[in-house]
């Protein structure tokens, strides 16, 4: 039979091209028609370390990064012993054969990378002998191939012939190499092109563009793992009149001067992780009181502190939906998909113009490192971030009423005190308790002008339901489908917009006798809101540093449905 | 506030410095619309916490646009309101609480970057508003309600250390003198870069330093403000070090560089380099 996907883990040493062989794997699959994703965990140090790279290579679309590895390409020795228990019994390793020896693993295969890439006369085409060698593995035509090397490398240089002859002859031998050791994967089935435009891109970048497609104007950002790639591209490219993205002196000065931007006008944001977020905590109660516009990203790592910089978790729900002290809620939005990571940025831009008040726009390390395979991002169906604005004379009520008003722009009549103290209608402080009771209900009632109502529903009909956020997507989905295939009754639910709910949506949770909540933290942060909110929800939790496997959440939901009919059955 | 505000009730203490300040940066705001034609909406003041953080609330006649927000960032605040809108004449007020302990971090930014701001300092050295604790700038074994035993620390030195941290314009005032204060002010806010002036203002329920600073010649007390002589150089940087060391209070512009852009001025100057693309475009650059 043939595969329909595969997975390929590199691993080796920072700097030895773990990472680009993943993603030019990646990319060349994507050229000839496959889907392909990648998931990367680094270790927090310029150089070296210990580094990981894998990539899942599909005829069908998929959204999580594969629960095996088909094929190790081990860099060193401690790369072999590390992940060798994670290879499929089928599965091969393929070696440096420069860097150390193996005995005894009959499924492993030596190939010297770097004699092999210096005999073509290219030092650089190391990875090429891999590819080479991974073709053959999985039988992939070899035209395929040549195709890929021909466009990377052609870029109006004299010497591109030279390097794209040396790269095809890598990729040659790396194949003829490794059919001497008789090992085959079988045939990965002909890649189905799709019939729509594609992009190959990782979620970092599409949260920058999602925002600038908005209508983003200012950003101001502080380096922060795994968020910085977001404040590098915007640097780039968030540029020229009218446009600014600004490197501040901390995650105090990034939120403080989105304040001052998004008061002056402009749709404002920064990004960062948790660290970041907990800085931001009284910037972002200021911008919930003054009703100022901003968007904050928080690109989840793991722990608390600088716990785990660089590995993927989802534990900042609490700290992003309760940021500040006093009562806020803020509105949020988690990206659970790279596709996803484009239209939540664009949506928390709009949200946050369309209420005048911050918006955190949740990622996680996982999504925004990986690169892959997306429809092109229909700009169309994109809306321009607005807000109401004032147009009348001076003498303006900024803050009258419960309900959201038009917002004057410094520069023009309708001046007024954006006030970080409880405020009257002009903005002058004061600490009437009935005040407190208008201001407080108008903050929140605001809330309601977020609600949307689009949500992912299936099978809606069984009373016991999966609803997972964020990145755990990608693997609950997968694991729904086998379970919906295996006749397991479980309906699927699944939305991007936290808060506000989709009103429908919670509705028909709350109904549920059970709501299985797969999620990587320890607390069960999101069935614990849940349940705050009437859903009788029930997490699955899982605190390593990496995303779920499919086939663990298969067992465990599949555990808790038949605890709960068990339970019902006796009632 | 343009006009009474029942709802409002902070209050000043009676003869509190920062009336004066408060008259200044009216009369400063006042010149500015007269001398551009600029509207009074024109102008954003970006206020701290603390006793005169409420400056904002308390000006008088025509009403600038205001931002009342967190203790210590207006300056970070400014920075956004200023790079959003370039053209508009932005002003921060604060204390010596706000600005010189919680918000010290931003200083040194700011220098660096040559925001084109003025912040207006009252230093009254002590925490007025939570009644009576010591600030960086209370002096040495001063008794404050925090410091029952003395302040442990030396008196911060505002002056050296905006002068270090190459703050561009600098300029020193007393809040007993509305007038001279507000040409004071008027210079920051038409200076090209980052000002302070930075303004005496006693406040007369903790830390009433008015004798002090005005002198009581009758009973042998010499003032502690003097002028700044006419001949001295503000842009020489060596001098107005020297200034420093003769102790007291220095009324008057004490440094002010002229040579350095604005960070507004210098992002303008990346836009050659820089080039725009359109969202089409950049997606398109991850087409395949």
């Amino acid at each position: 039979m043939q595969m329909r996907d595969f997975v390929v883990r590199f691993a080796g040493e920072g700097g030895q091209g773990v990472v680009t062989s993943a993603e030019g794997l990646a990319q060349s699959s994507t050229q000839v028609g496959y889907h392909a994703l990648t998931f990367a965990t680094f270790p927090s140090q310029i150089l070296g370390g210990p580094t990981w790279t894998q990539a899942r290579i599909s005829v069908d679309p998929v959204l999580a990064p594969g629960d095996d590895v088909n094929v190790l390409v081990a860099f060193n020795r401690d790369a072999y012993d590390e992940h060798e228990g994670d290879v499929r019994e089928d599965g091969v390793v393929i070696f440096d054969s420069n860097e150390f020896e193996l005995e005894g693993d009959s499924r492993s295969f030596g190939l010297p990378f770097e004699e092999l890439a210096k005999s073509t006369g290219n030092n650089r085409a190391a990875n090429m002998v891999i590819m080479g060698a991974l073709a053959h593995l999985i039988n992939m035509p070899q035209e395929n191939l040549i195709s890929f090397v021909e466009q990377r490398f052609t870029r109006g240089r004299n010497e591109d012939a030279q390097i794209i002859k040396s790269n095809i002859e890598a990729l040659n031998l790396g194949r003829s190499h490794i059919a001497e050791s008789g090992f085959s994967l079988g045939e990965l089935a002909p890649p189905e092109m799709p019939e729509y435009k594609q992009v190959m891109i990782k979620g970092n970048e599409a949260v920058s563009l999602g925002a600038m497609a908005a209508g983003l104007d200012f950003y101001a950002g502080y380096p922060i793992s795994p968020a910085t790639p977001i404040l590098l591209y915007m640097e780039r490219n968030l540029v020229g009149e009218n446009r600014l993205a600004y490197q501040v002196s901390s995650e105090i000065e990034a939120i403080t001067a989105i304040i001052g931007a998004g008061y002056a006008g402009k749709r404002a944001m920064t990004a960062t992780s948790g660290p970041g977020v907990s800085l931001m905590s009284e910037g972002l109660g200021l911008a919930w009181i003054a009703e100022i516009p901003l968007v904050v990203v928080n690109v989840q790592r793991g722990g608390p502190a600088t716990g785990l910089p660089t590995k993927t978790e989802q534990s900042d729900l609490f700290s992003c939906m309760y940021p500040a002290h006093g009562d806020v809620k803020m509105p949020i939005i988690a990206a659970g998909t790279v596709e996803e990571c484009f239209y939540g940025a664009a949506k928390a831009v709009e949200w946050a113009e369309r209420y005048q008040g911050p918006v955190i726009l949740m990622s996680e390390m996982a999504l925004a490192e990986r690169v892959q395979n997306i429809r092109k991002p229909d700009l169309s169906a994109v809306k321009d971030a607005k807000r109401v604005v004032y147009s009348g004379n001076n003498g303006y009520l900024r803050y009258a009423g419960s309900e959201l008003s038009p917002m004057p722009i410094p520069g023009n009549p309708g001046a007024y005190v954006a006030n970080g103290s409880e405020h009257d209608d002009m903005g002058d402080t004061t600490h009437l308790g009935e005040r407190h009771v208008q201001m407080t209900e108008r903050r929140f009632g605001k809330i309601k002008l977020l609600e949307e109502n689009e949500y992912e529903s299936d099978q809606t009909e069984n009373s016991i339901a999966v609803l997972p956020w964020g990145g755990s997507k990608g693997p609950a989905q997968e694991a729904y489908a086998q379970l919906k295939e295996s006749g397991l009754p479980v309906s699927w639910y699944y939305t991007m917009f936290l808060n506000p709910l989709p009103p429908k949506m919670l509705e028909e949770l709350k109904k549920k006798d059970l709501v299985i909540v797969p999620e990587l933290n320890y607390q069960g942060q999101f069935s614990s809101i849940l349940r705050s909110m009437g859903v009788k929800a029930e997490s699955i939790t899982q605190y390593t540093g990496l995303p779920f496997k499919a086939r663990t959440l298969v067992e465990k939901i599949t555990e808790m449905t038949n605890a709960s009919l068990k339970e019902m059955v006796r009632v | 506030m343009s006009k009474k505000n029942p709802e409002y009730d902070f209050k000043w203490c009676p003869g509190c410095g920062d009336f004066g300040v408060r008259r200044a940066i009216e009369f400063a705001m006042i010149g500015r619309l007269e001398e551009t034609g600029l509207p009074m909406e024109n102008n954003v003041v970006v206020a701290g916490i603390g006793c005169s953080g409420n400056l904002v609330h308390l000006l008088e006649g025509d009403q600038p646009y205001g931002i009342h927000g967190i203790h210590g960032r207006s300056l970070p605040i400014a920075l956004g309101v200023k790079m959003a809108q370039p053209n508009l004449n932005v002003m921060v007020v604060a204390g010596d609480g706000d600005f010189l302990s919680i918000g010290g971090e931003h200083i040194a930014p700011q220098a660096a970057r040559n925001l084109n701001i003025c912040a207006v300092i009252m230093d009254n050295g002590v925490y007025g508003l939570t009644k009576g604790q010591s600030s960086p700038t209370t002096l040495q074994g001063a008794i404050t309600s925090s410091t029952p035993f003395g302040k442990l620390e030396t008196k911060t030195n505002p002056l050296e250390l905006y002068l270090t941290l190459g703050v561009s314009f600098i300029a020193s005032g007393f809040s007993g003198q509305p007038r001279p204060l507000s040409q004071l002010i008027r210079q920051g806010m038409e200076h090209s870069g980052f000002s302070i002036v930075h303004v005496q203002s006693p406040c007369t329920t903790y830390n009433d330093t008015f004798i002090e600073l005005k002198g009581d010649l009758a009973n042998g007390i010499q003032p502690a403000l003097w002028d700044i002589p006419e001949d001295h150089d503000p842009s020489d940087r060596a001098a107005a070090h020297e200034l420093l060391q003769q102790g007291g209070v220095p009324v008057g512009v004490l440094y002010n560089d002229t040579s350095r852009i604005s960070l507004d001025e210098a992002v303008v100057g990346t836009w050659e380099k820089a080039k725009p693309k359109s969202v089409e475009q950049l997606l398109g650059a991850f087409e395949f």
